[in-house]
Formats: structure tokens, sequence, C-alpha cells
């Protein structure tokens, strides 16, 4: 593979990844969530493999096979049976609109854009142009996280977040050390399940994983 | 001597004396109507006449007259930019003064027109003087006759409330307006000559001047906000759809059209002519501005069931896609680019013109409706298509213009536009460049928003059948009106068609506001085919799209009547419900419905529904439906504005005592501060 | 000379083979959802029985109800005239270029809202209030992305834009990607299509095309039906010169036509299949669910723009 095929499908893998992340911002469904989600991650285990043949750092393939396993299978897992386990049916409800949210997505884009242009500009790397894209995609998983009222769809938006990290790592510097990959992986699963269990206590006391219902913990009303 | 100058100055002349000894006519209403608008549209003809001759040949020529301040005397001037703005002028007041004999016709016996004539006169030549200023003294002296004129004129109808308020609340906004364009010459004055003398007032002392930056930019926001408050730029428009459509037809045709436009003439004086360099922001506030107001006031006008009201809005939209164009154009130059500056400015331009001629027509269409069946409300329109053929015809012609549809003159413009926005990737501003296609996509939905407006406007009022229920004696109106109607109809057709005719008439004007003319390349493929940049990049033959239009629809009419079937004439289809009334049929209210739902949060809306209970929940007895949507601008600039001033009026008004001792003491006190400060 | 052959070969084609992919697609459908189908020549069939029936015209229906078919009729044969279906070697083309197209089309349907509002019906008006709705939101859209392919060719006119594409490969762009995701949005929603319309319905409330031609009968109803196939063959034909206009024979290359004609088949039908499928695998949208889609459209020819910036 010549430098150029490889720019271009890192572009294309960019591309997707950004795409499957507008697709969360705006799909309703809690399951068809997961499996976007479980897409992205697909996406960027792809891209890492593919960042690592060319850079020949053999420790990204460590990086893509672990995400592979964890945000492709093992998350989307849990996150699955807690939806079962919870009989959660409902859509997720939105606080904003959708065209509104995605019109947002869209300027966030171009935000980070013009945030990463100088970056892109001193790097050499032939990943750089996707510095933004992944600054986006965690823009977008915060932007979710605020707009969605609903406990998993928030996990989600904050998971997303990490893979945009984890994708800006990789496209900025070809990867953080291995150490500190493995401690952030090991960080997420197990923020997943603390997340779950909390979800089922929230779901206990509540009976809804709104997370408007919250409100009623302030004292004094 | 026969030169454009002296040509446009007797037109002016022709004018004054015209509406000045109106009054001698007042017991002959009749004779007064005729000989005053012959004579207007006289005057206007011969300005148009000396406003193309000045484009075309690139003239410019000066006059100064002894009159005016002692040190200050009146400079009249006729370069290229006042010619093209006294030819859009000229030729709808042309028009509109043809149609006026039939219109004012309309009032005889209702009320006295002599002071409409008078004050219509002095309009159209106001709006001349402001073109052909070349002082800021001149240009404020004529700016105030064209404001004062209008006033009067669309306070003509006075004995309304909504007349009154509107005129106030317009004499108010072109005020504070006024005040910010005197202010802005002042510092442009002060900074080419000196505080001292008065030869800095003068447009050539200013187009001499070299201006600091940050007083430059000064000047250009005074300056813009000034004609911004008068085009009726959001959010400064509150003004327009309050005073437009209560003056008389003819005057609401020309407002809109044309007066709005000498706006767009002091917006581009100033910043392309008299202070010549500026960075690119000034031109992305203006394009801001633009698509704020264009797609603002077309969302606001789908709204409207008041047709004149409705019309109104559009014209603010259509002054936002006017400003777009000139905002590209000032970016463009700004980061030099004078070829694509000059497609953009030519594009705002065209528009210009354009939409002088398709706004004044539908203006002139609804004032045949209003002439016709003394109704405003759409609501109680319908089915006019069969009492007013021809007038249904020019304002179809209208409706499609300004819903930017081919082959007539708003889609060539807009068009233009967009050449213009696809040439954006190419500044060097990386911010500019992901931005701008969304300016594009706005632009796209006003059009076809536009679009479904005019399909409201004209599926209502002409088409279905009557709402109302006074349709008895509703007829055509009378020649001069439909002549009037008529050739702007063909104008916009023309301009539509023939576009490349037009680039190389304004190429002068290009040429000397942004340096570079367009015709060599919109003309490189012979006149028929307009290529703005190059024919492979992007081209556009108005008159092959008509043309084949209709050899296609020949052809399929005739093929289809060489053995044509028999067409019965039937009841419509009622779903054998067979009770139908004209009140099932979908209104201006229903119509925009959809679009009211979607972009509902950008207006205030009330909405109420009350059924009276009846045995069974299916059949209500009354339903009540009420709707009122509201501009949200009012209570977000203009309440907390009005009430700052009535605050600071109630503080102000305890100075007002009402003992002369007191009021003797005030103008003491102040000769005493003076003197002081002379001293100092 | 040869452009003149080529473009009155092209303007046959399209209203020839027009009903033809309009009963290919009806089949397919057919048969997708175990029906058994009409046949691959019905609309033929259709449109010669409605043009020899007589017209019953509603007693108050103006001139612009009976001029809209013809002026329909009449700009999608213009707009055939400017699209490479075969070649690009049309002398034509430069009359318009894609935005043009866009405002021809809008001419097309801003007539026949007009025709809606024509007769006074309550469904007319529906329809002619939804259809410039639908229309208003996809316009939008359907700029996006023709800003983004004019990024890459730098231009808008279709010939140019399907020779620079053809010559120079640019398969592996997520631009031109996106793009076309939009484009497939876009000419689902112009057509008329599930889901944003169902051109089979006959429930009055779920009308939007249907319900502005509801009162049109004989020939001029045989002209609007005809007229509909011959938009959905060029929407057909714009994305296969947009996106992948492998085949269309080049300039001066008029024995290069027989095989344009041959893949033009072949693009067809598979495009056919591709609509079946989204039309069978979704149901149709409510009408304010329609801003979704839409935006979804806008959504992708953005994405489309902002990756040639940032991707390429």
């Amino acid at each position: 593979m010549d430098l150029q095929t490889v720019s271009q499908i890192n572009g294309f893998l960019a591309a997707f990844v950004l795409l499957t992340a507008f697709g969360m911002l705006a799909q309703k469904r809690i399951y068809s969530l997961i499996h976007l989600f479980a897409w992205q991650g697909f996406f960027l285990s792809v891209n890492t493999a593919i960042v690592a043949y060319v850079a020949g750092k053999h420790h990204l393939y460590i990086s893509s096979v672990m995400t592979l396993s964890l945000k492709v299978i093992v998350l989307p897992y849990i996150l699955h049976i807690l939806v079962v386990k919870l009989k959660i049916r409902k859509e997720a409800e939105t606080l904003v609109n959708i065209p509104a949210t995605m019109l947002i997505g869209i300027a966030l884009v171009i935000f980070s854009y013009y945030l990463t242009a100088p970056v892109t500009e001193l790097s050499s790397l032939i990943t750089r142009s996707t510095i933004a894209v992944a600054l986006a995609v965690v823009m977008i998983g915060m932007l979710m996280m605020i707009t969605r009222k609903h406990a998993v769809t928030q996990i989600i938006g904050f998971l997303a977040m990490e893979n945009g990290l984890f994708f800006a790592a990789t496209s900025a510097t070809y990867g953080m050390p291995l150490v500190v990959e493995l401690g952030v992986a090991l960080d997420v699963l197990i923020a997943a399940f603390i997340f779950g269990i909390f979800f089922f206590h929230i779901h206990t006391t509540f009976d809804s994983l709104d997370v408007e219902q919250m409100t009623r913990l302030k004292e004094g009303d | 001597m026969m030169t454009p100058i002296n040509i446009a100055a007797t037109s002016v002349v022709l004018l004054l004396i015209t509406g000045l000894s109106a009054g001698l006519l007042r017991r002959n209403q009749g004779l007064l109507i005729r000989v005053s608008f012959i004579l207007s549209a006289l005057a206007s003809f011969m300005a148009t006449a000396s406003g193309i001759w000045t484009v075309k040949n690139g003239i410019t020529e000066k006059i100064i007259l002894p009159i005016g301040l002692p040190d200050l005397p009146f400079h009249l001037r006729l370069d290229a930019l006042s010619g093209f703005f006294m030819t859009v002028i000229g030729l709808l007041s042309f028009f509109v003064s043809i149609y006026s004999i039939g219109y004012v016709k309309g009032f005889i016996g209702r009320r006295p027109v002599t002071r409409l004539v008078v004050f219509y006169c002095l309009f159209i030549a106001g709006m001349f003087m402001v073109t052909l200023a070349d002082d800021a003294l001149f240009f404020l002296v004529s700016w105030e006759i064209m404001a004062a004129a209008s006033y009067f004129l669309v306070m003509f109808e006075d004995e309304k409330v909504e007349n009154r308020r509107a005129a106030f609340l317009y004499m108010v906004v072109a005020h504070v307006g006024a005040i910010a364009i005197l202010l802005s010459f002042g510092v442009m004055a002060g900074l080419s000559a000196g505080f001292e003398s008065f030869s800095g007032f003068t447009f050539d002392a200013m187009r001499q001047a070299q201006f600091p930056v940050e007083w430059a930019t000064v000047a250009f926001l005074l300056a813009f906000f000034g004609f911004a408050a008068k085009a009726g730029v959001i959010p400064l428009h509150v003004w327009l759809p309050e005073a437009h459509p209560v003056a008389p037809s003819n005057i609401s045709a020309l407002m809109s059209g044309v007066m709005l436009k000498t706006a767009i003439y002091g917006i581009v004086r100033v910043t392309f002519d008299l202070l010549r360099v500026f960075p690119w922001w000034w031109g992305a506030i203006v394009l801001t501005l633009g698509l704020v107001s264009a797609i603002m006031g077309v969302l606001y006008a789908l709204m409207q069931h008041d047709l004149k009201k409705l019309l109104a809005y559009h014209s603010v939209e259509n002054i936002g896609i006017i400003l777009i164009g000139i905002g590209l154009a000032m970016i463009f130059t700004s980061f030099k680019m004078p070829m694509m500056a000059a497609l953009a400015l030519i594009a705002g331009l065209y528009h210009t013109l354009n939409h002088a001629m398709f706004k004044g027509l539908l203006f002139m269409g609804a004032g045949a409706v209003l002439h016709a069946t003394h109704e405003r409300n759409m609501e109680k329109m319908g089915g006019l298509i069969r009492r007013m053929p021809w007038t249904a015809v020019f304002f179809l012609v209208g409706c499609i213009s300004i819903s930017a549809l081919p082959p007539f003159n708003g889609f060539v413009s807009e068009w233009l536009t967009f050449q213009a926005f696809l040439l954006s990737p190419s500044m060097p501003n990386q911010i500019m460049k992901l931005l701008m296609p969304m300016g594009a996509a706005l632009l796209a939905l006003t059009g076809a928003l536009a679009a479904a407006c005019f399909v409201k406007v004209f599926g209502v009022v002409f088409l279905g059948h009557s709402r109302g229920h006074h349709n008895q004696n509703i007829h055509e109106v009378d020649w001069s009106m439909r002549a009037g109607m008529m050739m702007a109809s063909l104008t916009c057709l023309a301009l539509g068609v023939l576009p490349t005719f037009f680039i190389e008439w304004t190429d002068v004007l290009s040429e000397s506001l942004v340096g570079a003319k367009l015709s060599a390349s919109a003309a490189a493929g012979g006149w028929l085919w307009l290529t703005p940049i190059a024919p492979e990049r992007a081209s556009y033959s108005g008159i092959i799209v008509f043309l084949g239009i209709l050899a296609a629809y020949g052809i399929v009419y005739v093929v289809l009547h060489v053995n044509p079937g028999k067409i019965h004439r039937g009841a419509i289809w009622d779903c054998g419900f067979e009770k139908l009334t004209p009140r099932m049929q979908y209104n201006a209210t229903s119509f925009a419905m959809p679009i009211r739902r979607i972009f509902g949060f950008l207006f205030l809306i009330k909405e109420d529904v009350q059924i009276k209970k009846a045995p069974h929940p299916a059949f209500p007895k009354r339903l009540h439906y009420f709707l009122r949507v509201r501009d949200r601008f009012w209570f977000w600039i203009y309440m907390p504005f009005t009430a700052a001033v009535f605050w600071i009026a109630r503080k102000a008004g305890r100075f007002q005592q009402g003992r002369i001792q007191t009021y003797l003491i005030y103008s003491f006190l102040t000769l005493i501060v003076l003197l002081l400060v002379k001293s100092l | 000379m040869e452009g003149i052959v080529v473009e009155i070969l092209q303007v046959t084609v399209l209203i020839a083979l027009a009903p033809l992919f309009a009963g290919w697609v009806k089949m397919v459908k057919c048969r997708l959802q175990g029906r058994t189908s009409p046949g691959l020549l019905q609309p033929y069939r259709d449109l010669k029985k409605l043009f020899s029936k007589d017209i019953v015209l509603a007693e108050n229906a103006s001139w612009i109800f009976r001029f809209t078919p013809y002026l329909v009729f009449g700009t999608v044969i213009i707009a055939g005239a400017v699209v490479p279906i075969l070649s690009t070697d049309l002398p034509l083309s430069l009359t318009a270029d894609v935005i043009v197209l866009v405002g021809l089309f809008a001419i097309a349907r801003f007539f026949t809202a007009l025709a809606g509002m024509d007769i006074g019906t309550a469904f007319g008006g529906m329809g002619s209030s939804r259809e410039m709705m639908v229309a208003s939101l996809a316009e939008p859209a359907m700029l996006m992305a023709i800003f983004t392919v004019s990024l890459l060719c730098k231009s808008t006119s279709l010939t140019r834009i399907a020779e620079v594409i053809s010559s120079a490969g640019f398969i592996a762009k997520p631009s031109l990607a996106f793009a076309f995701l939009a484009f497939v949005l876009i000419a689902i929603a112009e057509n008329g299509r599930i889901p944003v319309d169902n051109p089979a319905t006959h429930l009055e409330l779920t009308m939007l095309h249907e319900a502005m031609i509801l009162e049109y009968s004989g020939r001029h109803l045989a002209l609007i039906e005809w007229a509909g196939m011959m938009k959905l063959f060029l929407f057909m034909a714009i994305g296969s010169a947009l996106f992948f206009p492998f085949g269309i024979a080049a300039t001066d290359n008029i024995a290069g036509i027989p095989a344009a004609l041959l893949f033009l088949v072949l693009k067809l039908g598979a495009a056919g299949v591709a609509l079946v499928l989204i039309e069978t695998g979704l149901a149709k949208m409510r009408l304010f669910r329609l801003t979704e889609f839409l935006g979804g459209a806008f959504l992708m020819a953005t994405l489309g723009m902002l990756s040639f910036f940032i991707l390429e």
C-alpha cells in the first residue's frame, strides 16, 4: 500500500467515524444506538490497525485488538444486557429537536476544524487531517450527553467521547504509550461496570432512567 | 447641451415643477391626474434614458450649482453608479406613473388627490436627487425630501389609526437612520479636510482622502446602520411591513421597489467609492445580515395573510439577497480577487434591478386587486383569475420572477449569487471557506420558501373559489393600469432571457468599483449563453430554456390535438360528500401551516382552538380557531428601546416646569457654560 | 451535427424508456413482496389508456389547470436535453447547469402546486402545501450536494462533472460518498417515493403529490404521469452522471453510444432494485418526521463538504 492510498483509506474511516457519531446524535432507538456505537468502535479499530501497519508501531496492533474486543464486543454486550434487564423499550427522548441538534453538531465540526488547523499545519503525519474529526467526535459525544435525558444514552455519549480521544491520540501522535492505553481501557471498562450498577440502583429508586427525575433529589421542594 | 446629466437635471426640475404646480389644477381632479402622471412618466423616462446612456458609455459628469450654504454649493455628479440607480428608479417610476393614471382615478369621489400628486412628484424627484448628489449636504437634503415626501404619502389615508401609527414609526426610524448617515459623513469629512472648512463635505474630497482604518470602520458602521434602517434590514425592519402596505399601492410599489434601493446605493457608494479600502469582516457583517434578512423575511412573509404586508416582508427578503451579493463582493475585494468581486457585485446589482421590476409589478398587481375588491385580506379572496384575467397573468409573472424560477429575471440574479458563493473556496481564510456553503444553503432555502409563499399568494388570491361575500362587481382594471403592469412583466422576461446584454452594459460599473470586467468571460460563448466565469465552469441560457419550454409545449399540444378527445365539464370530486363549500378550501393560514410548524420557534405564536360541545364529540357544533403570529424582534429590540425612550422622556420632562423664569435660568446657564468652554 | 443527432437520440431514449423503468421498478417490487407483477410494459398500457380517454374537467378549472400538464412535460424534456444520459457531446448542455436543472424542476413543481390550488378542493390545497414544504426543505440539501461535487470538479455543468469524474477516478473520496448519500435521499423526496410519499396510495390523508393531481384525467393525467416517470428516470441519470459516469460516451465518440446505452440499462436496472429495496424496507414517514429525513440529507451533504476541506 502506498501512502496515497493509506491516507485515502484513513480519510474514509475518519468520515465513517464522524458519520456514526452523527448517527448516534440523531438516533432515537436505544438498540440502534448501541449498534452504531459498536460500528464506531469497529471503524476505529480498523483505522488503528492501518496506522499501525503504516507507521510500523507494533503496540498499535494491541490497541487495535483491544478496541475491537472491548468496544465492539464487550461494552455493547454489557449495554445490551443492561437494556434488556431494565426493560427499556421507550425511545430515548431528546431535549432539543433532532435537526437542531444536527446543526449544532455541524457547527462543532467547523469549530474543531478551526481549532486544529494550526496543529494540522505543524504535523507531518499522514493521519494529521483526521485530528479535526477526532476532536469533533469528542465534542459530539459531549453534546449527546447534554441533549439526551436517558441515562443509558448518556453513557453511550460518554463512551463515544472516549472513542474520540482515542482517535485523536492515534491521528495526532500515532497513539499513546501502551501503558496509558491499557490504563484507559481498564478505566472505561470499570466505568461501564460502575455505570451499570448505578443504573440498577437509579432504576430501583426512581422507577425510571430519565435523569430529569434526579431533580427530585434536591432538598426543599 | 444634450448630455446625460443635463437630461437628468431637467427631469428633476420637471418633476419639481409638476409637483409644485399641481395645486393649480386641483379643481379638475381628472385632468390633474392625467397631466401630472403623464408628465412624471415623461420625466422618469428621461431619467432612465440618461441613466442608460451614462452607464453604457461610462460617462462621468459634474455640475456645481451655486445654491445651498455659502461655502458649500450643491455638487451634482452623474457617474456609472448613479446612472445605474437612476435607471432602476426611472424605469419603475415610468411604469408606475402610467399605472397611476388609472389607479389614482379610483380615489376620485372619495377624497381629493392633489396631495398625493404633489408628494408623488417630490418623492421621485427626491430619489433622483439622492443618486445625483456629490456632496454630503445635498445628499442629506435630497434624502430628507425623499423621506418627508414618502411620509406624507404613507399618511395619505390619514383617517385610519394604523396609517398614522405606521407613518410615525417610519418617520422615527428614517430619522434615526439619517442621523447615523449624517454622523458618518461628518467623520469622513472631518478626516478628509479637517473640521474647520466645509470642503471635506464633497464626495470628491472624501475620495481623495486616506482614512485610518479605525475611523473608516466607525464611518462604515454608522453609514451601514443608517442605510440598513432605510432598507429594512433585519433587525431594523419593523417599520417596513407597517408603512409600505398602508400607502396607496402605486406608492407601495415605488417604496418597496426603488426607495429601498437608494439605501443600497448609499451602501455601495460609501464602501466601494468613498472608503475604498476595508478589512474582510465588514463584508462578513453585510453578508450575515443579508442572510438573516433573507431567511427571516421570507418566513415572516409566509405567515402573513394581508397581501400587501406579505409583499412588504418579501422586500426585506430581497434586500437581504442583494446584500448577500454586495457582502460577498466586499469580502472578495478585501482579499484582492477582483474578478470574483465583480461577479458578486453584478449579482447584487442585477438583483437590485430585478427586484425593482418584479416587486413593483407585484405591488401594482396587489393594487389592482385592491382597486377591484377593496380587500387586502387574502382569506377573503379567491377565484380572481376569472374576473381579472390580465391582472392574473401579470401577477403570475411577478410571482414566478420573485420565486427565482427560470426563465424569468429573479432566477438569473440568484443564480449569479450562487456562482459567486461557489467561488468562495478560493478565499484565503480557512473558516470562511467552511461557512460560505452554509450561506449558499440558506439562500437556497430562501428561494424555495419564496416559491412556496407565492404558490400560496397566487393560489389563494387568484385560483379556487371566492372566499369572500362581495364578489358581485369585481372587474378587470383599465388600460393604463394594465399597460403599467404589462411593461413591467415584459421587462422581467427580458431581463431573464437576455442577461448577457445587462452584464455588458454594467461592465463600466464593476470596472470602476472593483476593477474587473465580467463581460469578456460572461459572454464568452456568445450572447445566448451566460457564462460568468468560464463556459466549462457554469452556464445558463434563459432564452433557450424559455423557447425550449415553449417549443416542447407547442409540439406536445399539436401532437395531442390532432385527434383530441372530448372535454366534459363536471363538478369537482367531493368524495360523495355533496356539500362542499368555498370555506373548505385551503386558505393562506392553512397553506402555511406545515412551514409554520417547522419554523415555529422563530415566531411568537398564539394558537387557540375552541370547540363548542355537541352530543357527539366527532360532530362539534362550532369550532373557533384563533391564530396570531408576531415578530419576535418587537420584543427583543423595540420594546426595550421604547421603554428606555419613555423613561428618558419622563426624566427630561422634569425640566419642563411651565415657569418662564426657569427656562430663562436654563438659557443663562447654557450661555455661561459655553462662554467658559470657549475661554478655556 | 453529430451533437444534434445525440440530442434527439437522448430525448427519444428518455421519452421511450422512462415508462419501461417505471415498469421495472413496479415489477421488482411486486416480486420482492411476493405478488404477481403486472409485467414490464404495464406503464405503456396505462398511458395508452389514459390518452384515449376523454377529459373530465372541473367546472371552475382555469387555464392554469389545463396549461400545467404541457408545461411539466416540456420542462422535463428540456432537462433531458442537458443531462448526459448517453453522451457528454451535447450542444444544449450549455443551456443549463445543475442549479438551472433544479430550477427547471422547481418551475414544474410551482405550476403543479398552482394546479392543485386551482380547483379549490381541500385535497388539492393540502397536496400543494405539503409538496412545497418538502421541496423547500430538500432544496438546501440539494444545493449543498451540488456544492460538494463542484468543489471537486470546479464546475456545476453536468457534462463537465461527468467528464472530470470519469477521467480522474475519484471514487475513493469520502466527500463524494457523502454527497451521493445525500443525493439519494433528495431523489427519494423529489420523486415522491417511500418513505416521503407513497406514489401508489389512494388514501387521501397520506398523499402529497397524488393529492395535487387528483382532479386530472385523460391526456392531462397521462402527461403528468409520464412526466413523473421521466423525472424519476432523469434523477437516476443525474445520479449516474454525478457519481458513476462510467460508460457515458465522451465528446466525439459517437461509436461509444451503443455501449453507453447498454451501461445505462445496467445502471438503471441496479438503481431500480436499490430503489425497491429502500421502498420495501421502510414505511412511509409521518409528515412532520420528514424534517428529520431531509435534515439527514442536509447533514450528509454538509459532511461531504466538510470532509472535502478537512480530509482531502
